[in-house]
């Protein structure tokens, strides 16, 4: 479909709002999970793709629906690649650092069916998006 | 696991476990316990939350209440009015001290919000590989605005108002490179994104074309529709194979839609982008040199003027700009030239992205308000020198860059506070060093990566560099003489003064900074041997500092 | 620190280069909407094809284009990506950015010269590894790196070298 004026394209954004919600602010009416996977080069270079792939069988194991994952760009925490975000309705985005295969069962069996997310793996985030 | 509702989590950090926060858990515990919430409350030990001044630090969750300089004592109000009932307790929140207001929230605090992400907004938050995530959070709606609701000057004047500069390490006006390049008549005219990364350690060009591309693309358009181009080139590394396979995905993409291509937003305006890729070349990332590399040849810098912007690719005029300074463009159509103005310092204006490397413990790409100071960046942020050690000096703008040290942690920096105190902006490369290191043979490491990148087409800067290179090694091997160190400094000079672009001009930089913060270290080398002339007591015999 | 690749104009062509290889090379010339300014875009293609440029395949380029020989070759020997020498099986990489750097790369890279017996851009007698020092791949969290294709090994440590290279030799049974 091609975008012929701007509003054609804030019909599009509008369409997006619950996505925007749940992944800004974990708000809205969003019921999927999202897992965001860092695949820059950093992190590739660390395992990220292996930890993406860990995510996927196990999800689809666990026979968990809704659950997202997704590949997105570099957060910028080389010292804890691979890093992993966690969105879930109703609460704050998480962040996790240093998330290679052996702990993504943990956060699935932790944060993603139990709700509370793993205190050690947390990245305390220290920006501000514009 | 399952019946828990609410963790409480207590920082066990080392400044935090001296203010007794073991007390306040033992406390916690037992109140718990005593209010038989113990299978729905849970106590967690955690590492350091990096705010040991206000220490010891307790934090509720999911309620994400954040108290500070919680005593013992404090223990049985948390459980009974913030636990049980859902009561905050005021008194215990974080105060900010210059107005007293009262901060629950963690992120809410000054001290965790010293970064500030423009360029890198969408990084890590989005798919790179579809467009509509990008479109839902705002993208390519700066363009649509340009195109339908702007003239030409007045999307011009928006960027020339914000202050942006060039963020590849010159630091030039963007506006006024528009503007110049806006002011020639002709047909054809073309607009580069420069991401020919060079500086080694530094990759925030990179990361925003992985993790970001569109907003580059759209970027690029803006400044098309301003200069009158219908066509743009992305000059971009060979060795970024992952950030090219995304660029292609997102071109593609935005030519699906219709943004890019013939008449976006059903406009008269066509834009197209092409992709040009590089092979291995650090002199490349000079406008000049980059702009003959995309015509297929040698990438050798040619004298200025003209400049690019009057006769570039092809002869016809071309603007070319950063990776990052595009990535800050749609930023400022969307939210004005007024607030993006409103970061940063007098003459620099906004944010700069750094790569933040060498012997540091958050090792990452931060992105701060120009103006921060370094200690901010290393000790706040980075989290301060690896295994303890202690600070010894810090490299900014790469190759062409200087040292800088504990002298210097206090300086607000921007683009010319960086030059006052001897390095430069650059691409945005900080590596840390502490103690261990020698500075002769980071001085030495630099030059052999200029002396290597020299495309050879000026003397001073192909054989200058050479000879320089040659005389650190004879320094390191401990057969120097001040002889030596005599000639290496007027080298420097003579090179910096006689070459014909920015990388010669710039390569001995290393060197001097080294030689005027860390004298000592080269004078070790020469100490070292049995030699006549001794420390200080050498006179040069001829002009150029060699014993005739 | 790259060495000086030569390339010798006596010596005649012996080497067998495959013939399809230069028909796709002409094919994908053939098809280019233009080919000013795309010297560098071939000879890209030509090395993914070939592995490396030789004098051969320049000529033919050259020839292709109906430009001086000397002017591929000018190219090519400018830019540090292009090289005219064979790769081994295994291109060992070491990242030489100053994020390695300054966390001991300069070591790193010396032990795998005196393991391996070769200089940078230097290819083993068996034909098994390339020895290459790269600029920063950006991975400068995981400093020092070596790269073995795309494989990468972070944080290494001079010992740890002889056994990575070793597990290579023994998949080729060579140890």
């Amino acid at each position: 479909m091609k975008i012929k004026s701007i509003d054609e394209l804030r019909k599009i954004k509008e369409q997006y709002q619950d996505f925007v919600q749940l992944r800004k602010q974990g708000e809205g009416n969003s019921e999927h999970v999202e897992v965001l996977v860092g695949m820059a080069t950093c992190g590739i270079s660390s395992g990220a793709r292996e930890t993406l792939n860990a995510f996927v069988t196990q999800l689809a194991k666990e026979k968990i629906v809704g659950a997202k994952v997704i590949s997105v760009g570099c957060i910028g925490y080389c010292h804890a690649e691979p890093t992993v975000q966690i969105n879930i309705k109703g609460q704050k985005p998480i962040l996790y650092g240093n998330v290679t295969e052996a702990n993504v069962s943990k956060i699935i069996e932790q944060h993603i069916k139990g709700g509370k997310p793993v205190e050690d793996l947390v990245l305390q985030v220290d920006f501000e998006r514009a | 696991m399952e019946g828990i509702r609410t963790h409480i989590l207590v920082c066990g950090g080392t400044g935090c476990m001296a203010s007794e926060s073991e007390k306040v858990i033992k406390n916690l515990g037992l109140i718990l316990k005593a209010r038989e919430y113990k299978e729905e409350v849970k106590i967690v030990q955690t590492g350091c939350f990096g705010f040991c001044e206000q220490g010891p630090i307790v934090k509720i969750e999911p309620d994400d209440v954040f108290y500070v300089r919680v005593s013992p004592k404090d223990a049985k109000d948390i459980i009974d009015e913030h636990v049980i009932k859902g009561r905050i307790v005021e008194r215990l929140l974080y105060k900010e001290p210059s107005n007293e207001n009262t901060i629950n929230k963690q992120e809410d605090i000054p001290f965790y919000k010293k970064q500030l992400r423009i360029a890198l907004r969408n990084c890590g938050l989005i798919n790179p590989e579809d467009i509509y995530e990008y479109i839902a959070l705002g993208g390519y709606e700066a363009l649509g605005k340009a195109l339908t609701e702007m003239t030409k000057d007045a999307v011009l004047d928006e960027v020339k108002k914000s202050g942006l500069r060039g963020r590849g390490g010159g630091g030039f006006p963007t506006g006024l490179k528009w503007e110049i390049t806006k002011k020639q008549e002709s047909d054809v005219k073309f607009i580069i994104c420069n991401a020919d990364e060079g500086d080694p350690g530094a990759f925030m060009d990179r990361s925003i074309l992985e993790g970001d591309p569109h907003a580059v693309l759209e970027a690029m358009a803006i400044g098309a529709y301003v200069i009158g181009a219908d066509k743009g080139i992305i000059y971009i590394r060979a060795e970024y194979p992952l950030a090219i396979e995304r660029l292609n995905i997102a071109l593609k993409q935005a030519r699906d839609v219709g943004l890019l291509g013939k008449n976006i937003f059903g406009t008269n305006f066509n834009f197209d982008i092409d992709i040009k890729f590089g092979a291995g070349a650090f002199v490349c990332g000079e406008e000049t040199a980059l702009i003959n590399s995309c015509e297929g040849k040698r990438g050798e810098p040619n004298y200025k003027p003209p400049y690019p912007a009057e006769k570039g690719y092809w002869g016809h005029p071309t603007c070319v700009n950063n990776v990052e300074t595009f990535a800050n463009i749609t930023a400022i159509i969307n939210r004005g030239a007024q607030w993006f103005a409103s970061i940063g310092t007098e003459k620099s204006k906004g944010t700069k992205v750094f790569a933040l490397a060498g012997k540091i413990n958050n090792v990452g790409l931060v992105e701060v308000p120009m103006g921060i100071t370094l200690r901010e960046i290393i000790y706040d942020i980075g989290g301060g020198i690896q295994g303890g050690r202690k600070f010894k000096a810090l490299q900014t703008g790469g190759p062409s860059g200087g040292v800088l040290t504990e002298d210097n942690l206090d300086t607000k920096i921007d683009y010319d506070s960086l030059i006052e105190i001897g390095s430069m902006m650059g691409s945005g490369g900080m590596i840390v060093m502490d103690e261990k290191d020698n500075m002769v043979n980071i001085a030495k490491f630099y030059l052999e990566f200029t002396m290597d990148e020299s495309c050879g087409r000026c003397t001073p800067c192909r054989i200058g560099t050479k000879r320089m290179y040659e005389i650190l090694n004879k320094i390191t091997s401990k057969k120097g003489t001040m002889a030596d160190l005599d000639a290496l400094k007027q080298l420097c000079y003579m090179i910096k003064d006689s070459s014909l672009c920015g990388l010669g001009q710039t390569a001995p930089n290393p060197v001097i900074s080294t030689m005027k913060h860390f004298w000592h270290e080269y004078l070790a080398f020469i100490k070292d041997v049995d030699h006549p002339q001794g420390e200080g007591k050498y006179v040069p015999k001829n002009k150029i500092g060699i014993k005739s | 620190m790259t060495k000086q690749q030569a390339i010798s104009v006596t010596t005649p062509m012996t080497q067998d280069l495959p013939k399809e290889k230069f028909d796709e090379l002409e094919t994908f010339i053939d098809q280019m909407e233009t080919t000013k300014g795309a010297l560098i875009e071939i000879l890209h293609k030509a090395q993914n094809l070939f592995g490396y440029l030789p004098r051969d395949v320049q000529l033919f380029v050259a020839r292709k284009l109906g430009i001086p020989g000397a002017e591929v070759y000018g190219v090519v020997s400018f830019y540090s990506y292009f090289t005219t020498k064979p790769r081994g099986k295994y291109t060992i990489s070491c990242c030489m950015g100053t994020a390695c750097f300054v966390r001991g790369a300069d070591k790193i890279i010396e032990r795998l010269k005196e393991i391996l017996g070769i200089e940078s851009n230097e290819i083993t007698e068996d034909g098994l590894f390339t020895l290459i020092d790269v600029r920063c791949i950006g991975a400068c969290g995981l400093a020092p790196i070596v790269k073995v294709d795309e494989k990468v090994y972070g944080r290494v440590k001079e010992e740890e070298l002889e056994d990575i290279i070793n597990t290579y030799r023994l998949l080729e049974g060579k140890k």
